[in-house]
Formats: structure tokens, C-alpha cells, sequence
């Protein structure tokens, strides 16, 4: 299929190659003869394996991406960014609180944002970053967590940042205290677990297991099944 | 943006919307299921399975890209390796890091081992991170573990190890709290509920969910929790070879270090293998979901070693990968979609499944739509599939849903112009998942002494086919249970010394056998997409 499709000049670490159009960035380092070990990951747009920094031969403007999930274009120069030396702050999670403080006292460069937007910029995700950093600095853990919740943390806004900080840790760093601190206790769930633990359901699950295979596909068949949406929408 | 000439098909799918949202599919009877899967499901198909000729399980059929690497040659001559002399000496070696992995490392160092973490890719580069709909636990009052073990039977058609199932539903809450307490951020409702959803064959709602990157939630949390207690781990070095004792005992690991090539060899009091699943084998040629480095590696150093494989023959397609465009094509378009309310329709608009049904179930009715009926979408590129109606969700649901609940899936296809709030998606089944693998106990221990296993390179817990948010559930439950095991066998174990003769014999064995020449080398470690022009020289790793 591919072969059949129009070639476009790329440049892979200022390599000329052709390849054909419609490719991501990382099938066409494959197709050009490079064998993946570093750089690739789940291949979906997931794990943020692929950091890729490129920009156009005519325009020097640098962009950021993952090559799993962005096209190639003609005229591309590329490079990844398989690892950056970021810092990541070491805490018990059980006996770090979730405070401004805290967050500021495991990341004190924080206050070194001088608010260029870089980061912001980067993100191939297009997060918010810089905004979660403000919040960060103020101390808001809770919204740090809801607008960095979808980032894969694939490195590219602490590669980028001109004051060496690492964005996407103190984002795993005030999503983690929110979880385990702010979100609100879900009660059912502790119920549940002290049901089991004094053996409620032991009974049940036992006479199932016991159950003939004929008895089990009947009570399948026959068991009540709650509607998949809330309430009606009607 | 569709090409144009499917424009006809989406009106279509349009016209046919506001009847649809009131039209509800029947559920189809076991007899009806049954019929379908026999028909049009891929395992089905003979001609793709072979028997294996030699090995624990001698005479089983699995799929002959899995046959060969199982039966392969080891990628090392066990003359020129001395397993005697270690580079790292430890309690517990963890090959591979997914969910499985983390957790079993985390609480195999909290029983007090010394654990080391060897992993093909980075930490956390597996299919973990691409789960995206949620993980099941029976936590809702009108929910219980009971219902939770009918519904997974029922999924794996009866053919489930009763006594897995019972400690995964019976694990599951407390998994969930255990999530959470390590930061794991879950959705939940104003009322502090967990905010939960059903999904294919379950018969309550019962998806804990953070958005639509549950895995990569899970795994960040795990990844970076890994980090904070200092555990020792080794990035790019797979595992190719383990190693016993004299005792017939594990003994440790031979790995690779994929980017120097030298090999490191690590004795180990106990090994759990957590490397997950096969999808990059691309059984029967279908593209996958899952990542780089899901080639069964685990599988074929279990089984050389002597463990026993069960359900080897049962692959999982799920019904909804990505058939355009290009680029994502089978990507993984997670059950969500139809969790909240997306339909599937055919090319004349037409529903043909109930969309949550087990998923061998609907991933047959999809084939049987495009390939038996003739009434799929066939794309520029030559696939096929059918329509997954995406903008139904906000009609039902209330607008914002799908940005709130799915932005995985609308970043995905906005990057290739397709809007899905007010476009549909076009999906065929893509290979997701092994339902079977090695045979462990409750401890997640195998039949060879020392070697745990736990995740999606085991089998038993999910039968002949799993429900949608038990394999997330699969690798916390059994990670943790083996990494508690593990930790408590490596105290007690007494050593022998160590030996690869166990190489040797399967050397002689396939020689007997006449395979050797016929025999790739194995385990595959990484597929291999790289297109070779004349000129190459080099050697596939």
C-alpha cells in the first residue's frame, strides 16, 4: 500500500531520506532502516516514549510531538528525545502532606518560572502547562491535578524549560497527593471491603463454584442486568 | 474527514440516529453466541493453530506464530555461559514492568526482599499504560463479588479456574483502595461515589475509570512509587534465558542488554515473570493494540524451564480497533465508547449487535457484518469495518460528555481531522489480547519451583475470553498476591547450585524432534518493522 503512495523528502538527523506520505514519524524511521530500541513505546499515543523535536528546511521554528502519532510532512528534520536527565523529588507518599509547602520544599525551583509559556508550548498533549505550574506555585494541588490529568509524561516541556524545571513531575507529584489526600473517601467502597474481610459473600461464591455447568449458564442467562445508563435520558 | 464517497454511508448512519437511540438490540441467547463464535471468530479458524511437537504441553494447539517461538532455539550456547559467576545477586528478579510487575516489586520489597526490576523497554512501557476504560470491582451496594464471579464465567465461557476468579473479585475493592491510597486519581461522583459504568458482559456497572488513560493512570502512580523506594532496576535488558538449579529450582535470569549487546546474568531466590502479552506477534495477520515489546518473551522462557501453558489457544480481538485512518489503524478504540452509549451500525445505518456483549462476541458479529454480509465500510486503503456511532454519547449523555470522558479517543482522531462529537468512527476487531498463558496457582506460583508469574502472560483467571476491565484488575490482584509469595519463598528456599543442563536437554529434545533447522530463535524480543533495502548487512537482533 504504502509503496504506492507519493514519496516525500525527510531528513532523519540530517539524513536525506524518502518515504512514502502518510507514514507517523516513527514507521517512517523504520521504513528508512532504523531498528527501534529506544523511542518507541505502546505506539499509540500512550506512553510517551516517542518525544520528537523537528522542525522545516526553510523554517527553523522548532515543534514538538510523538512520533507514533504525528504524520510526516515534506521538508521535515527530526530528531527524538528518548531520555532527558530530569530531577524527580524521592517522598513516602504516607508522610508527605498536601500542601503548597510541601510541594514547594520537594521542588524549589518552582519559583524560578519566569512564565515564558515554553513549556506550554511544547506539550504535545497541549496541556496547560505554565498554568498548572502557577497553580503549582500557589499551592492549588487540586487543579494542578485536573489540567495535567492527560499528560503522558514524555519529558519534552523539562527538556525545553529555560530554569531546568521538571513540569511533569510536579504534576505526578500534586496528582498523587490529591488522590491520596483531597479526593473525597468513597464510603461504599470501604463497606465493601469490610463485607469481605468478615467473609459475607464466602457462602455464595462457594456454592457457585460448586455449581454444575448447566446450573451456571442458567443463572447467566437468567441474571438481572442493570441498565447501562444512569438514569433515562428521556 | 471522511473521503467523500463515504458521505453517503454517514448520512445514512445520521438518518437513522433519532430512531436508533430508542431501538434496543436483544441480547443474544447462549446458543445463538456460541453459533456465532464457531463461525466467524478468528480461533476458530484451524488452519491457524498447529500442535506443539515437543514441551510441557506436547500435543496442545496455539497459534503457529506462538508455536514456533515456544518450540524455538535459545538464543544463547549454554557452554560459554557460567550462571555460577552473577553480575547481581538478589532475592527477587521482576522481568518486565507493567502493572503486573510494579505491583509485585512494591510488595515483594515491602515483605522485605531484595528485588531487582528487569524490563525489555523503559518502566512502565507496556500495555498497561494503553488501557484506557477502567478497572471492575463490585463496590456499588447493589453489586457484589458474587455477581462480579457470574459475570467473568459467564465472559470466559464457563471455562475459567473457579478458584482465580474467586480471589480476583474477592481482591478487587481492596485493590482499588490500595490504588488510591498510592495517589491513583479514580472519577467519582459530587456525592464522593465512585463514578462507575458498565462494559461488555457485565451485568452492573462496575468500571472504576480516570478518564480514558485508567492504565497510564495506574501506571504512573506505580512507576513513580517504585522510584520513591529506591528499588533497583535495569531499562532495555530482556530477559532470553532462565536459569535453574541442580534442585530443578529457580536459579536467576540470563538478560540482554539490547543497546551494548552484553549479556547480564542475575541469580535469583525467585523469579516472577510479569511480561504481559503477544499482540506483536500479529497472529493471523491482524494489527494489534498493544505495545513494542508484547512478542510472549515470557511465555517461551516459562515453558522452556519446564512450566505448564493453559488456554493457549484462545486469542482476544477486540471489536473496536481503529480501520481509518491509515496511520492509527488498529489502535485501540476502547470499550468506553459503547460503555456510554455508542452503537455500532452497519453501512446502511442499520444496528447488528447489542454493543455490549462479550467481546468474541461483538468482535464476531463485526466480521460476520463485513466479511458473510458484505454490509462493512470499506476504506481507501482497502479495509473494512463498520460504524461505531461516537456523537450518539453527547445526545444521550448531555453535551461536553465525550471531551469529559473520552479526551484520549478525541485527541487521537483530531489529529487526523476527525471530529468524533460529531463524526463516527470506523472500527474493525484488532488482536488485544492472550486469555491464556502460564498456569499459576492463587499465589501466582507456576508448577516450577521458585517461578511466579501474574498479568496477561498467565492464564486461567478470564478463561477463553476476558471482560472488558479485568486484566487491569488481573495484574494488581495477582501482581500483589505473587509478589507476597515470591518474597516468602525466597526466604525459605534452600539453593543448589546453578545450571543451564535444562537448555541443553531442550537443545537435544528439538534436535530429536528434527525442529532445530526449521525453528526461529527465540524469544523474538522485538518484531521487526524495519524495511531493508539492498544494500543491508547487519543482523536482526
Amino acid at each position: 500500500m504504502a509503496e504506492q503512495s507519493r514519496l516525500i523528502d525527510i531528513y532523519i538527523m540530517g539524513r536525506h531520506c524518502q518515504v512514502p506520505e502518510g507514514l507517523t514519524i516513527l514507521t517512517a524511521l523504520e521504513y528508512s532502516g532504523y531498528k527501534m530500541i529506544r523511542g518507541c513505546g505502546c505506539r499509540a499515543g500512550f506512553c510517551g516514549a516517542c518525544a520528537t523535536i523537528y522542525n522545516f528546511k526553510n523554517d527553523p521554528q522548532l515543534r514538538y510531538d510523538l512520533a507514533c502519532q504525528k504524520t510526516v510532512e515534506p521538508d521535515m528534520y527530526l530528531v527524538q528525545v528518548p531520555f532527558f536527565p530530569a530531577v524527580k523529588a524521592l517522598y513516602d507518599i504516607e508522610k508527605t502532606e498536601a500542601t503548597g509547602e510541601k510541594v514547594l520544599a520537594l521542588y524549589p525551583d518552582l519559583v524560578k518560572c519566569f512564565g515564558c509559556n515554553t513549556c506550554t508550548k511544547t506539550c504535545p498533549q497541549e496541556l496547560e502547562v505554565m498554568w498548572f505550574m502557577s497553580d503549582a506555585l500557589r499551592g492549588d494541588i487540586r487543579e494542578v491535578a485536573d489540567k495535567s490529568f492527560d499528560c503522558l509524561m514524555c519529558g519534552l516541556c523539562a527538556a525545553r524549560c529555560p530554569q531546568g524545571l521538571v513540569p511533569y513531575n510536579v504534576a505526578m507529584l500534586c496528582r498523587r497527593l490529591y488522590g491520596r489526600y483531597l479526593a473525597p473517601v468513597s464510603k461504599h467502597l470501604e463497606d465493601r471491603i469490610a463485607e469481605i474481610e468478615d467473609g459475607k459473600f464466602d457462602a455464595e461464591i462457594k456454592k457457585l463454584k460448586n455449581s454444575s455447568e448447566e446450573k451456571l449458564r442458567r443463572m447467566y442467562a437468567e441474571r438481572d442486568i442493570e441498565p447501562a445508563l444512569e438514569q433515562s435520558w428521556e | 474527514m471522511y473521503p467523500g464517497y463515504l458521505e453517503e454511508s454517514i448520512h445514512l448512519l445520521e438518518d437513522t440516529r433519532v430512531r436508533r437511540l430508542l431501538e434496543t438490540m436483544p441480547r443474544l441467547a447462549e446458543e445463538e453466541k456460541l453459533a456465532l463464535l464457531k463461525l466467524y471468530h478468528p480461533d476458530y479458524i484451524e488452519s491457524s493453530m498447529r500442535r506443539l511437537q515437543s514441551g510441557v504441553n506436547k500435543g496442545d494447539s496455539t497459534p503457529v506464530e506462538l508455536a514456533d517461538l515456544l518450540e524455538g532455539n535459545s538464543r544463547i550456547d549454554p557452554d560459554k555461559i557460567d550462571p555460577s559467576r552473577p553480575d547481581h545477586n538478589v532475592d527477587v528478579l521482576v522481568i518486565g514492568c507493567g502493572g503486573a510487575g510494579a505491583s509485585s516489586a512494591l510488595i515483594a520489597q515491602e515483605e522485605g526482599a531484595r528485588v531487582l526490576i528487569t524490563t525489555k523497554l523503559r518502566l512502565g512501557d507496556a500495555n498497561t499504560v494503553g488501557a484506557q476504560a477502567g478497572t471492575q470491582a463490585a463496590d456499588r451496594p447493589n453489586d457484589s463479588p458474587t455477581i462480579h464471579y457470574l459475570d467473568t464465567l459467564g465472559g470466559g465461557r464457563f471455562d475459567n479456574v473457579p478458584e482465580l476468579v474467586e480471589v480476583l473479585v474477592k481482591d478487587a475493592p481492596s485493590v482499588i483502595k490500595w490504588l488510591e491510597q498510592l495517589g491513583v486519581n479514580w472519577d467519582k461522583d459530587a456525592d464522593a461515589s465512585m463514578h462507575e459504568l458498565s462494559g461488555g458482559g457485565t451485568s452492573r456497572r462496575r468500571l472504576h475509570s480516570a478518564r480514558d488513560y485508567t492504565g497510564l493512570e495506574e501506571m504512573r502512580v506505580l512507576r513513580d512509587e517504585l522510584r520513591n523506594k529506591n528499588i533497583d532496576y535495569l531499562e532495555f535488558a530482556p530477559a532470553i534465558e532462565l536459569i535453574l538449579d541442580d534442585r530443578g529450582q529457580i536459579a536467576g535470569a540470563i538478560l540482554m542488554n539490547l543497546e551494548t549487546e552484553e549479556l547480564v546474568i542475575v541469580r535469583a531466590r525467585a523469579v516472577i515473570m510479569t511480561t504481559g502479552g503477544i499482540g506483536r506477534l500479529h497472529i493471523q495477520g491482524f494489527p494489534t493494540t498493544n505495545h513494542y515489546g508484547a512478542t510472549a518473551d515470557g511465555l517461551v522462557l516459562a515453558y522452556r524451564a519446564g512450566a505448564e501453558m493453559v488456554f493457549i489457544d484462545t486469542m482476544q480481538y477486540h471489536p473496536t480497533g481503529a480501520s481509518y485512518p491509515l496511520p492509527i489503524l488498529g489502535q485501540l478504540v476502547t470499550e468506553k465508547v459503547r460503555t456510554l452509549g455508542a452503537q455500532l451500525a452497519n453501512i446502511s445505518g442499520e444496528q447488528f449487535v447489542m454493543p455490549l456483549e462479550p467481546r468474541d462476541v461483538v468482535a464476531s458479529a463485526i466480521i460476520r457484518e463485513c466479511r458473510e454480509r458484505q454490509l462493512g465500510i470499506n476504506t481507501p486503503t482497502g479495509e473494512s469495518g463498520v460504524w461505531l456511532d461516537s456523537p450518539m454519547i453527547d445526545m444521550i449523555r448531555g453535551e461536553g460528555t465525550i471531551a469529559k470522558e473520552l479526551p484520549a479517543m478525541v485527541r487521537q482522531f483530531r489529529r487526523h481531522n476527525i471530529d468524533i462529537t460529531r463524526e463516527p468512527i470506523l472500527v474493525y476487531p484488532t488482536l488485544h489480547y492472550q486469555n491464556g498463558g502460564i498456569k499459576i496457582n492463587t499465589s501466582g506460583a507456576t508448577n516450577v519451583p521458585g517461578l511466579f508469574a501474574a498479568g496477561e502472560c498467565t492464564g486461567g483467571v478470564h478463561g477463553r475470553n476476558r471482560l472488558i476491565g479485568n486484566s487491569t484488575l488481573d495484574l494488581f490482584v495477582f501482581g500483589r498476591r505473587a509478589g507476597r509469595a515470591a518474597a516468602q519463598y525466597a526466604r525459605e528456599v534452600k539453593r543448589g547450585s546453578p545450571t543451564l543442563e535444562h537448555i541443553r536437554r531442550w537443545r537435544r529434545e528439538l534436535q530429536q524432534a528434527g525442529l532445530t533447522r526449521e525453528r526461529p530463535l527465540s524469544p523474538r524480543i522485538l518484531p521487526d518493522y524495519v524495511r531493508r533495502t539492498r544494500g543491508y548487512t547487519g543482523q536482526a537482533i
